[in-house]
């Protein structure tokens, strides 16, 4: 390869990144708004009115007014490990989007343009691995703030986190097995070719994902890292300015992370649903609506359910939702041998 | 495309890499020319409802969360030894079935020990 290629290629796959993060930052900023309006108007209030058209550009005035807020740094804090821990969350969170196929690609003129940035052979496994790192960005912002809310919400979060994501990591065994693969177009293509879609004959996978999910995403009714009523703001009470906004964009960014992942693997990403082909073809469009609807569906649970306590939570975790991963993995392989 | 390794493939990775450390830094350093900074001994103190905060922050806490985290090693080891099987599996029938579910039994003796002597209880 020629050194103008190379740099041709560099180029491209810097624009195509380009594009995706200014699209996936749109769509975090946009993710709060939509969560302001969707739980106001289930408790029947109208939400964000006044900054634009029914509040349009309220997220917009919040990320500009993040921007302007002085950035303190509290005296007693472990002050390098404080500045990157906000850091280490927002990269965590954001590298996976890298792997993720949003259509299925398509050749313009001799260059063909890849539904993923990246179409790797461990796509899976690096999203795994990049939600396992956002943990020590929780753990070092908890430390390094040398307060005692922020200690007891980084000590619980990080045990939370740890806890769930071995459900996660186990609930997607069985997808594996189905697709016989770890790269996320190779899992998408494996449900057209079935037919089906995965959450059907993954049914007890994908219930323990979406419970899962939300506990690593700090969802409620797991959101006990941030529990105001009782740690104020969790590991990140002493952050403020836009090392808070950091904080609060890896959050919603992991739930774009955890809404993608379930779309690819459990909603055959961006098939339309069998019967609509005609009308609306398959594309990114179709996947983005499987995103928002899982997104309305963490809004939904948010209004629905109260806080789990902390006991429950990591009997939750251990007791039940290990064991049932496990059958499910079990149930798998046995359908597989003999059925399929 | 099993077997067949392009370092090209993994380029995007590194940029995302970059783009993503970047992020934070470069708007800390473009907002260092909007925000104040008026820093005065209270405001730097650790919040504790308004009050000034009592004892260290620091203090001891619960061995729990250390058996939490020492049994995450151990699951979380397993579900990675997991994957590899999980992706050929198709391909190797009935001989994997048995195998791994001998794995998993024995790891499920250590679950139950656990389970037996109350490392997944909190008071």
């Amino acid at each position: 390869m020629g050194a103008i290629d190379t740099l041709l290629l560099i180029v491209g796959v810097v624009i195509k990144l380009v594009v995706v993060f200014a699209v996936a930052m749109l769509h975090v900023a946009y993710a709060t708004y939509f969560e302001r309006k969707v739980i106001a108007h289930m408790q029947i209030r109208l939400g964000p009115m006044e900054v634009g058209w029914h509040g349009l550009l309220q997220p917009i005035a919040d990320g500009v007014k993040l921007l302007f807020k002085e950035d303190v740094i509290p005296a007693k804090a472990d002050r390098y490990v404080f500045m990157i821990a906000p850091m280490i969350c927002f990269f965590a969170a954001t590298s996976s989007l890298v792997v993720f196929p949003f259509f299925e690609g398509f050749n313009l003129g001799p260059y063909h343009v890849g539904g993923a940035l990246a179409n790797i052979n461990i796509g899976l496994l690096f999203v795994l691995a990049m939600s396992s790192l956002g943990a020590y960005g929780v753990v070092m912002a908890g430390w390094a703030s040398n307060s005692k809310y922020a200690f007891l919400g980084g000590l619980r979060s990080s045990a939370q986190v740890i806890s769930y994501e071995i459900s996660l990591g186990l609930s997607l065994v069985g997808v594996m097995m189905l697709a016989g693969s770890l790269n996320l177009t190779d899992i998408v293509h494996a449900q057209e070719r079935a037919g089906m879609w995965n959450f059907i004959p993954q049914f007890l996978g994908f219930s323990i994902f979406c419970i899962a999910a939300l506990a690593e995403t700090n969802r409620t009714p797991f959101d006990l890292p941030e529990a105001e009523s009782e740690l104020v703001a969790g590991y990140f009470t002493e952050y403020t300015g836009f090392r808070f906004a950091l904080f609060f964009l890896a959050e919603y960014m992991g739930m774009l992370i955890m809404a993608a992942l379930g779309t690819v693997c459990f909603l055959g990403g961006w098939n339309p649903i069998p019967g609509l082909e005609k009308i609306i073809p398959g594309g990114v469009w179709w996947f983005l609506v499987k995103v928002y609807t899982l997104f309305f569906m963490y809004y939904w649970v948010r209004t629905t359910l109260p806080r789990y306590r902390y006991d429950q939570l990591m009997s939750l975790g251990w007791k039940v939702m290990i064991p049932i991963a496990l059958a499910n993995i079990f149930l798998t392989g046995l359908w597989k041998v003999y059925f399929a | 495309m099993p077997g067949t390794y392009i370092p090209a493939d993994y380029l995007p990775v590194l940029i995302m890499f970059i783009v993503a450390s970047c992020f934070g830094l470069v708007m800390l350093t473009v907002g260092t020319i909007f925000r104040l900074r008026r820093p005065y001994p209270e405001k730097l103190l650790p919040y504790e409802s308004g009050m000034a905060p009592v004892g260290e922050p620091r203090q001891r806490f619960d061995v729990k969360f250390y058996i939490i985290a020492m049994l995450f090693v151990v699951f979380d080891v397993e579900a990675v030894f997991l994957y590899p099987w999980a992706v050929v599996y198709g391909k190797l029938g009935l001989y994997a079935v048995v195998e791994m579910f001998l794995f998993i039994a024995i790891l499920l003796v250590g679950y139950v020990y656990a389970w037996k002597r109350g490392a997944f209880e909190w008071e």
